[in-house]
């Protein structure tokens, strides 16, 4: 036993000469000093990283038995839920894994709203989890085309037709996009590629970005304050707690809550009653067929509101380009010192609860057919959804904030 | 200037220019990258243009081909149907198609060579869906004078597929290059004008 303990000893030693092993180690997990206070709201960084683990994975599998062809798609899907081993459940687990990946990034947001964790100085870890944010849904809405049923082909024909509404170029720029002059097996392959290969590889660089700059400026916590500014003789905060043991253990408890809500939607309902999957892609794409009543994946429905409440083409579509870009001014846009809800005012309080009203109004909505009352609605949903941001630092600079304690509360 | 001493003036010129340099040969190497992305060979041949026979639409029937992939609506009108083009002028956001696209062949009040043969690009000029066809009057709401009606997010077209107003489709229906290459015959995607004044005169 001592002699092995030597042996990895020296085994470590002679790495560490070579290449910095310990200091990442100590670095990110061992002498990574997060805050004590961390509540239920913090287990969604963590949530994140294993989802996109478990499609990484997962979606390694499926390409295997993939074929990116227009003639191949549909089949090579029903061949892998009925011939191939286990195929099934790689595939429930990838098409469920993509809406939860939504779920677990959106709560991972809130949370940046609810503890002001984009505020000074952390605002490039926001700016990098925005573009990793509209990476998810690049890779949402390429991966969205591979099954090639009605509803794949139909989604990718409107998004793309989104860009004709750039004027001048915009119809030589959907058949550069597209590769062909409709949706095709030529748009199909090459959406392939960017799924498997282009977008994750961003995806992969922009997530060691945002841990980068999450540990070069030091985790928030619910009471909003930095725990650096309180130190022992060694340079460690008090209030700081190494992330490993302590939080790799209690975010791996909540992988275990995870996994057993998530297999149970795998096992269970992973069409999850058409939200998760959409019972026209159960049929092969037919170009001169659209589906009665064309909704986008759950995930994809604020936006998809937004963009049919506005009663022009390209207004309608840089609105819902606005209404995702718009997160990004985040930082900017928040006037107020105080970054936890808990010291924050009534107006932050408020504003905050009628905006996740209209965001999941907005949601309902983009889901449903456009009725005239219906569009009235998502009108004024994404007035108030407009009106957070741009009137947000109006509302913050005179916000009647609590005192902020010195020290973490719980 | 002693040997040792750094000219760092001469060092930024290098260093601006040969970024310059080396900017232009990145944008040109970029570019068989990104011209890749266009229509291949392949595709544009698969994109040839297509016959069809239109002797055995019936008046008021609609055929619809694909050509280049997309659904090609070849209609047969009736009588009333062209009547009906004048009478929902008011209502239309482009009635003499100024903004939207049609060969000049097609750029008349019926938006085609013959009159009664409306040969249309089936895709909704909002975000692409296939229009559906509502030839009969009053079918889709009180007063409606046949057209199409895209059911996506409700653009209305009349009976030359020119848009409504108030609806989210901002220009009228694509009317795609073709020809007659007989009396029932027309080639789509196609006008070289060697023949394309036949059916013209009709």
């Amino acid at each position: 036993m001592q002699s092995l303990h030597a042996l990895t000893r020296s085994l470590l030693g002679w790495v560490d000469d070579r290449f910095p092993l310990s200091k990442l180690w100590n670095e990110h997990l061992a002498r990574y000093y997060a805050p004590k206070n961390f509540n239920f709201w913090y287990y969604f960084g963590s949530l994140a990283l294993f989802v996109l683990a478990s499609q990484i994975i997962t979606g390694i599998w499926l390409a295997m038995s993939y074929t990116p062809t227009a003639e191949g798609a549909f089949d090579s899907i029903e061949y892998i839920m009925r011939d191939v081993p286990w195929g099934w459940l790689l595939r429930y687990l990838h098409s469920t894994g993509a809406s939860f990946f939504f779920i677990v990034v959106y709560l991972h947001m809130f949370r940046g709203m609810l503890y002001g964790s984009y505020k000074k100085p952390r605002e490039l870890v926001w700016l990098v989890g925005m573009f990793i944010f509209m990476c998810l849904m690049a890779e949402a809405f390429f991966g969205y085309l591979l099954p090639w049923g009605n509803m794949s082909f139909w989604g990718a024909q409107v998004i793309t037709s989104l860009f004709s509404a750039i004027p001048y170029v915009g119809d030589a720029l959907v058949e550069w996009i597209r590769g062909d002059y409709n949706i095709t097996g030529v748009t199909l392959n090459r959406f392939f590629s960017l799924h498997v290969i282009a977008v994750p590889l961003v995806f992969i660089g922009l997530v060691l970005a945002h841990i980068l700059a999450l540990h070069e400026v030091g985790s928030n916590n619910p009471d909003g304050i930095e725990i650096k500014k309180h130190t022992d003789a060694k340079g460690v905060p008090l209030d700081g707690i190494p992330l490993h043991p302590y939080y790799t253990v209690k975010d791996l408890m909540g992988v275990v809550v995870f996994l057993i809500i998530f297999l149970a939607v795998v096992f269970f309902a992973p069409d999850m009653w058409g939200h998760f999957l959409e019972a026209p892609n159960f049929e092969p794409a037919d170009p001169l067929k659209t589906p009665t009543h064309i909704a986008p994946v759950w995930y994809m429905t604020p936006y998809y509101a937004i963009l049919r409440a506005i009663p022009n083409k390209l207004l309608g579509v840089l609105a819902m380009g606005a209404s995702i870009g718009v997160f990004f001014f985040l930082p900017w846009l928040d006037r107020c010192p105080v970054k936890s809800i808990r010291y924050r005012g009534l107006s932050y309080k408020i504003a905050l609860a009628v905006f996740v009203v209209s965001f999941i109004t907005l949601g309902y909505l983009g889901s449903n057919p456009p009725t005239p009352e219906l569009v009235l609605l998502a009108r004024i949903c994404a007035l108030v959804y407009f009106l957070f941001f741009l009137l947000m630092p109006i509302y913050t600079s005179f916000e009647s904030v609590k005192p902020v304690p010195e020290r973490v509360t719980d | 200037m002693n040997a040792g001493e750094m000219d760092t003036g001469r060092r930024r010129f290098l260093t601006a220019t040969a970024s310059v340099i080396g900017g232009i040969g990145a944008a040109c190497a970029a570019f068989p990258f990104l011209a890749s992305w266009a229509p291949s060979v392949k595709a544009r041949a698969l994109g040839a243009p297509v016959e069809v026979d239109i002797s055995k639409i019936e008046p008021g029937q609609k055929l619809t081909v694909a050509w280049r992939g997309q659904p090609i609506f070849v209609v047969n009108r009736t009588k009333e149907e062209l009547n009906s083009l004048s009478i929902v002028t008011p209502e239309l956001r482009d009635p003499l198609s100024r903004e939207s696209v049609q060969p000049s062949y097609a750029d008349n009040i019926y938006r085609s060579i013959k009159p009664d043969i409306l040969v249309l690009i089936g895709i909704c000029t909002h975000l692409g869906c296939v229009p559906l066809y509502k030839p009969e009057i009053g079918s889709l709401e009180p007063g409606w004078e046949g057209g199409f009606f895209c059911p996506c997010h409700g653009s209305k077209y009349d009976m030359a597929g020119r848009v409504y107003k108030g609806v989210p489709a901002p220009l009228n229906l694509v009317v795609p290059p073709y020809k007659f290459i007989g009396d029932t015959q027309i080639l789509i995607g196609d006008d070289s004008p060697a023949s394309a004044t036949q059916g013209g005169a009709a």
